[in-house]
């Protein structure tokens, strides 16, 4: 057994047992920041705090909600937003927070992308950061689910269908997950069950993983320069902080991190008060109404790439692309075979990839809310088309780039 | 400053894929009709200055009050809703306010011609021996114009000034004997009283499910609940809505409303009521948090520079 002696001081006996100097020292102060990076390295930060606002105001939502067919609607529209005090606020952040969230998340996903940030040694935080998007995007889908509006029903059946799997017709696997042949009561229990319970369990796994998978290889910087974080680290404690390459997490790092999220949360709560439209869709303040499907069924914004990559081919052909689509981010760092981890301007043809791939999601995303029909459909099918072999040439524009 | 260029492309790209996906989809995919100010210019002007004295009796002679109640003049129902409605599919509406809620033109040529002023005559073609429920005024011997200006008049002269028209007063005239507002507890037939014995309310209930199947058969549906209308479809939908269905939705069984620019304004604020209740808090707290918000980073940017200063 260890050694104990009296303590000192509180702190000192929590220090015996819990180590917390060390911790602190490890997580904090001597959890060495590159100082060449820009505000795109805040998004964890603005992350952190935009789950926060999910889970505190997600609290506060569920202590009203009745996850019922016949009451469902009618506790989240009348109870939460005319009964309950500040209902409306809880929802309108929560709402709002789950739209927003994706946006930070792509933005974090196209900043590692452009900067190498999955690559030599960093590859567990790009795995961890994709099943974190894959999950935040189930906990939002079935969050979608619960005010029980025309949008959740459909949008329920639609996505339900997908894993019919086309001509193998899983109408049975299908039932299986709706416990029921159309979504109903058990459909809506069990989403409920996945969106206040397993979900969130995942999710905070997920984070503390993706925590720690940052936390040896450490974050990747603005310039590809590699960084010895020993001897910087080193000149930093030795006083001389402004000849250091590297800062401490805390509270140097935390103070820019803070700055962000200031600015970030005008922006949020402009959001909440002024502008939630686009959070929360009009249709669904219609109740679910399954003898009156709406004249048009879209996903909400952050799913419509994937969505539009599904729709412009036949029923077989668009599931393979659907599920190409799904998975191939998480391949990024084996499909990029450069040696540089350098920011893509510097990576010639990698560079035009990149500004490519932005450019293809933006449109498939617009596509993917679009009616399918002339020209959108067109442009839909070449977006997708683009979307795939992008990906495919991956591996053979990365291969001949020269180590610099 | 290179942070600033990062963002304004970070900035460009959401603003594009906001754009994209919010304005410009929702533009493709509904129509967009522009409201026409609730001026009615397809119904004929009133020519004929009206005289109340002389509409009162024309509304004695012509037999309104043997459907239509008026309760400030003392003339009740003389049917329960429930009892009209199987008469006419609807229950006719009490014509108390008339005069304040509706447009005089309309009011005109409604007490002429219903089904063309209400713009249902795909639906009640008289021709084709379909007649609306509401039977024309054909005139009591005189000119017919003036007959309509004498209605008129008296209907304005009874009825409350338009500034005192409350919003459910304009939402139960013009829209209330058709579309239930749980959420107010208004049902087609008046608001749902609290009973004390639940069989009381239970009887309650069921007369209201009586009227709907009435207005069930006579509208081909029933018409929605409008609790959450004013954010499942919005103000300008309602709007344009209700100043010409048939703009929306042609061949629909829903008729012109026919309400006054003011009225139109009364419902909606019914509806925000109904719908959007918490809106003036939401105002209030928006501007205390953008308050709070704007505080806080300036306080985080001044610790941050501070902070800094030992780091460049």
């Amino acid at each position: 057994m260890a050694h104990f002696t009296k303590a000192t001081s509180v702190k000192d006996w929590l220090n015996q047992r819990l180590a917390i100097d060390t911790v602190e020292k490890v997580m904090a102060s001597e959890y060495w920041i590159p100082k060449n990076i820009n505000f795109l390295w805040a998004m964890g930060m603005i992350l952190a705090v935009t789950f926060g606002l999910l889970t505190i105001s997600g609290i506060f939502l569920l202590m009203y909600y009745q996850p019922s067919v016949d009451t469902a609607f009618y506790s989240v529209n009348y109870t939460i937003m005319r009964e309950v005090d500040f209902g409306w606020l809880w929802r309108h952040v929560h709402g709002v927070a789950a739209s927003v969230v994706f946006l930070i998340i792509y933005i974090h996903m196209f900043t590692g992308i452009y900067y190498g940030s999955y690559k030599k040694g960093r590859e567990m935080i790009w795995i961890s950061g994709m099943l974190l998007f894959v999950t935040f995007s189930a906990e939002a889908f079935s969050g979608y689910m619960l005010p029980w509006g025309q949008m959740s029903y459909w949008a329920g059946m639609v996505i339900t269908n997908i894993f019919s799997l086309g001509s193998l017709h899983l109408d049975g696997l299908v039932e299986w997950i709706r416990g029921d042949y159309v979504p109903a009561q058990a459909f809506l229990n069990r989403f409920f069950m996945l969106h206040v319970f397993l979900l969130p369990l995942a999710i905070m796994g997920l984070i503390g993983l993706h925590f720690a998978a940052l936390r040896i290889p450490h974050v990747n910087n603005q310039d590809g320069e590699e960084i010895d974080f020993d001897a910087e680290a080193k000149k930093y404690l030795e006083g001389n902080t402004k000849e250091s390459k590297v800062m401490r997490f805390a509270n140097d790092f935390l103070s820019k991190d803070l700055m962000v999220v200031g600015v970030f949360l005008i922006f949020f709560f402009y959001l909440v008060f002024w502008h939630y439209g686009f959070a929360l869709d009009p249709v669904n303040f219609d109740p679910a109404d399954g003898l009156k499907t709406p004249a048009h069924i879209y996903p909400e914004w952050y799913f419509l790439w994937s969505y539009e990559i599904l729709r412009p081919f036949p029923v077989d052909i668009g599931l393979v692309a659907f599920g190409f689509a799904q998975v191939i981010y998480m391949l990024l760092p084996w499909l990029d075979r450069s040696p540089n981890t350098i920011p893509a301007n510097r990576r010639g043809l990698f560079g035009i990839w990149f500004w490519v791939l932005l450019v293809d999601m933006v449109v498939l995303t617009a596509m993917g809310k679009l009616p399918p029909e002339g020209i959108f459909s067109t442009i839909g099918l070449v977006a997708s088309l683009l979307f795939i072999a992008m990906w495919i040439i991956l591996p053979f524009i990365t291969m001949n780039e020269k180590k610099v | 400053m290179k942070e600033l260029k990062i963002l304004a492309v970070v900035v460009f790209f959401t603003l594009l894929t906001y754009v994209l996906v919010e304005p410009y989809a929702h533009g493709q995919m509904h129509k967009h009709v522009d409201s026409e100010s609730f001026t009615y210019n397809d119904l004929p002007a009133i020519t004929k200055t009206g005289d109340a004295t002389r509409g009162q009796e024309l509304i004695m002679g012509a037999g309104c009050a043997g459907c239509h109640s008026i309760d400030v003049a003392g003339m009740p129902a003389p049917m329960d809703p429930v009892m009209a409605a199987q008469s006419y599919g609807v229950n006719p509406p009490d014509l108390s306010n008339a005069g304040a809620v509706y447009d005089a033109k309309f009011l005109a040529d409604l007490i002429k011609n219903p089904a063309h002023a209400l713009k249902v005559e795909h639906k009640f073609d008289a021709n084709g021996g379909k007649m609306h429920p509401m039977v024309p005024f054909y005139g009591m011997g005189g000119d017919i114009d003036q007959e309509v200006s004498d209605i008129v008049a008296y209907l304005q002269s009874i009825a409350v000034k338009t500034e005192d028209v409350t919003p459910a007063m304009a939402f139960e005239n013009a829209c209330g004997r058709c579309h239930a507002v749980g959420y107010e507890n208004w049902t087609q037939i008046g608001t749902k009283p609290t009973f004390k014995y639940e069989k009381d309310s239970l009887a309650f209930d069921i007369k209201v499910l009586e009227y709907q199947d009435s207005l069930k058969a006579y509208m081909g549906k029933l018409p929605p609940d409008l609790s959450m209308y004013i954010r499942s479809r919005g103000e300008h939908f309602i709007s344009t809505f209700m100043e010409n269905p048939q703009n929306h939705l042609a061949g629909t069984a829903m008729p012109r409303v026919g309400v006054n620019a003011d009225s139109a304004e009364k419902v909606i604020e019914y509806l925000k009521d109904a719908g959007d209740t918490k809106r003036h808090e939401r105002e209030e707290i928006g501007m205390n948090v953008m308050i709070f918000s704007i505080i806080f980073a300036i306080f985080a940017l001044l610790w941050k520079k501070q902070v800094w200063r030992e780091l460049h």
